[in-house]
């Protein structure tokens, strides 16, 4: 089971920020471990955002991503009170789904 | 005489003026950068996880440190409990910086072995999961965000811990005869791009206890100041200390005493 | 929706979505490993910034003032090295990060949708000293930023 999310989400005027920090080794495939064996790639693939029922952002990511990822959006139209779902999927089948409402 | 020549060999001879201008603007550009990566720091995450298990009940006695733990501030009580400790604790009848405190706690109360604790007591370079305490640690050091260190230096016997530890910090010896202090006790030093603090200035030492317990980049851990000073002891080739041993507690209570009456910012994030 | 018709558009331009398809048929990727059915394998999955380009369905790009990109002039860590890319180019719909020299180009791509800005900031792993680049995409064209980021080697402990 994947660790949780953190989200925060917050009206800043008429823009709502909206931070994630992820919990994920994001490992690349590409790193040996102490006994010189290749560390299977393990790593998020699809990420999700929705607001109010709406979703803003769908993005994809490589291997490239730094552990435990951190990521920041901004989004017009939002209000405080509005539900926050982020989502992520691994390349392993491994996903999270968290919530957060706007600030 | 070797030690001169390994001192001028470690410390003087990367002091030519373009390398030290070049240090200069890297850090100006690495610090442009540092309130963003501050903003948003994976440490959160490990506070999450130290919460939960601070509130757990847990352990042999399956109780939670949330309603048996002391950590000076009243039992249960973090808000404050990180910037007021190395303290002493009577019950334990010892100083005790809040790692080994909680250690403390987790061994006496709940019931845990502390030989259990002490066998991984570190997260290493990629491992996906820090040990509890350290988790723990990183929950009670975000009860103290913007709060100002105030170690209890006016108590003869946390003094007695700074003292000791200030001692320490100049106890020359091992393989290459270092100190502490060989680094960490004059102005304007550094090792490669990174510049070291004078422990025993205020703003030295502020510089030394501000960050940790920290996410560390590299590797992606979550180390506490206990790590910090074992591998202090593991650079200058001294034997590592025995985990939440006095002699770090001493040593911690040196840095934080320099600090005191200056702001810590909670859990930080270091490259 | 409109995303889904974009994403569709883009995969439909890579032509991999048959590829992956056939490799799940093949069975050389289990239906599991396959889980994200839309993940941009090709783009992905590409060694070098063209072929990645080539992936996303960016055949040609062009240089925009308006698409901001902000990395460190030197990084105090590959493993996680901060971007911020910021389009202010009119009708954004997605952005993707790219590393000219890392194994695989293709960092990260995010499309925008429902009054998202199109904005981002992510940390990424840099092996080495390279060009980053940001593309993005605005109706059916290609604007492009790119910056060199230094990686330097560490000290100590911190």
């Amino acid at each position: 089971m994947a660790d949780p999310m953190k989200i925060r989400a917050q009206m800043k005027g008429d823009v709502a920020e909206i931070r994630i920090l992820m919990s994920h080794a994001m490992e690349t495939g590409q790193r040996k471990d102490a006994a010189g064996n290749t560390v299977p790639a393990h790593f998020i693939q699809s990420i999700t955002i929705d607001v109010g029922g709406k979703r803003v952002v769908d993005g994809q990511t490589g291997t490239a991503i730094s552990r435990n990822p951190v990521f920041g959006f901004k989004m017009k139209g939002a209000k405080a009170g509005d539900k926050v779902v982020v989502n992520w999927v691994d390349n392993k089948g491994d996903k999270r789904s968290d919530e957060a409402t706007v600030a | 005489m070797n030690r001169s020549i390994v001192l001028a060999t470690a410390l003087t001879v990367a002091w030519s003026m373009p390398v030290a201008a070049q240090t200069k603007d890297a850090n100006a550009e690495f610090e442009k950068f540092r309130a963003e990566m501050e903003e948003s720091n994976p440490a959160e995450l490990f506070e999450l996880k130290g919460e939960e298990l601070w509130k757990a009940k847990r352990g042999p006695k399956n109780i939670s440190l949330a309603e048996s733990c002391d950590l000076g501030q009243g039992v249960g009580k973090v808000e404050g409990a990180y910037v007021r400790a190395p303290r002493y604790f009577a019950d334990a009848d010892a100083v005790m910086d809040i790692e080994r405190r909680i250690v403390w706690c987790m061994t006496e109360k709940q019931g845990f072995k502390f030989e259990d604790i002490a066998k991984k007591p570190f997260q290493g370079a990629n491992d996906n999961n820090a040990p509890d305490i350290t988790n723990l640690v990183t929950y009670v050091a975000s009860g103290s965000k913007n709060m100002k260190f105030d170690m209890p230096l006016h108590d003869a016997k946390v003094r007695d811990a700074f003292e000791t530890g200030k001692a320490m910090a100049a106890y020359r010896a091992g393989p290459y005869d270092f100190s502490c202090n060989t680094c960490h006790g004059a102005d304007g030093k550094r090792i490669r791009m990174q510049n070291l603090p004078n422990l025993s200035t205020p703003e030295g030492a502020l510089r030394g206890v501000l960050g940790w317990p920290g996410y560390r980049m590299t590797g992606g851990v979550m180390l506490t100041s206990q790590w910090r000073m074992n591998d202090c002891f593991r650079q200058q080739r001294f034997p590592e200390p025995k985990y939440a041993s006095q002699a770090v507690t001493n040593l911690i209570a040196y840095m934080t005493g320099n600090a005191n009456g200056q702001m810590y910012k909670g859990p930080g994030i270091k490259r | 929706m409109e995303m889904n018709q974009t994403r569709r558009i883009v995969l439909r331009g890579a032509g991999s979505f048959g590829a992956l398809s056939a490799l799940i048929m093949a069975g050389v990727l289990k239906p599991t490993a396959a889980f994200a059915a839309d993940w941009n394998k090709a783009a992905f999955e590409a060694k070098d910034t063209p072929a990645a380009l080539k992936g996303l369905g960016a055949g040609s790009t062009a240089d925009s003032k308006d698409l901001v990109l902000k990395v460190p002039d030197i990084a105090e860590n590959g493993a996680v090295v901060p971007v911020d890319v910021i389009s202010n180019i009119p009708n954004t719909t997605s952005i993707a990060i790219l590393v000219d020299k890392n194994p695989t180009a293709l960092s990260a791509q995010f499309s925008f949708a429902n009054g998202a800005v199109p904005e981002v900031s992510a940390r990424i792993k840099m092996g080495q000293t390279s060009l980053v680049k940001a593309v993005a995409k605005a109706g059916d064209k290609f604007y492009i930023a790119q910056k060199e980021c230094k990686v330097t080697v560490g000290g100590c402990g911190g």
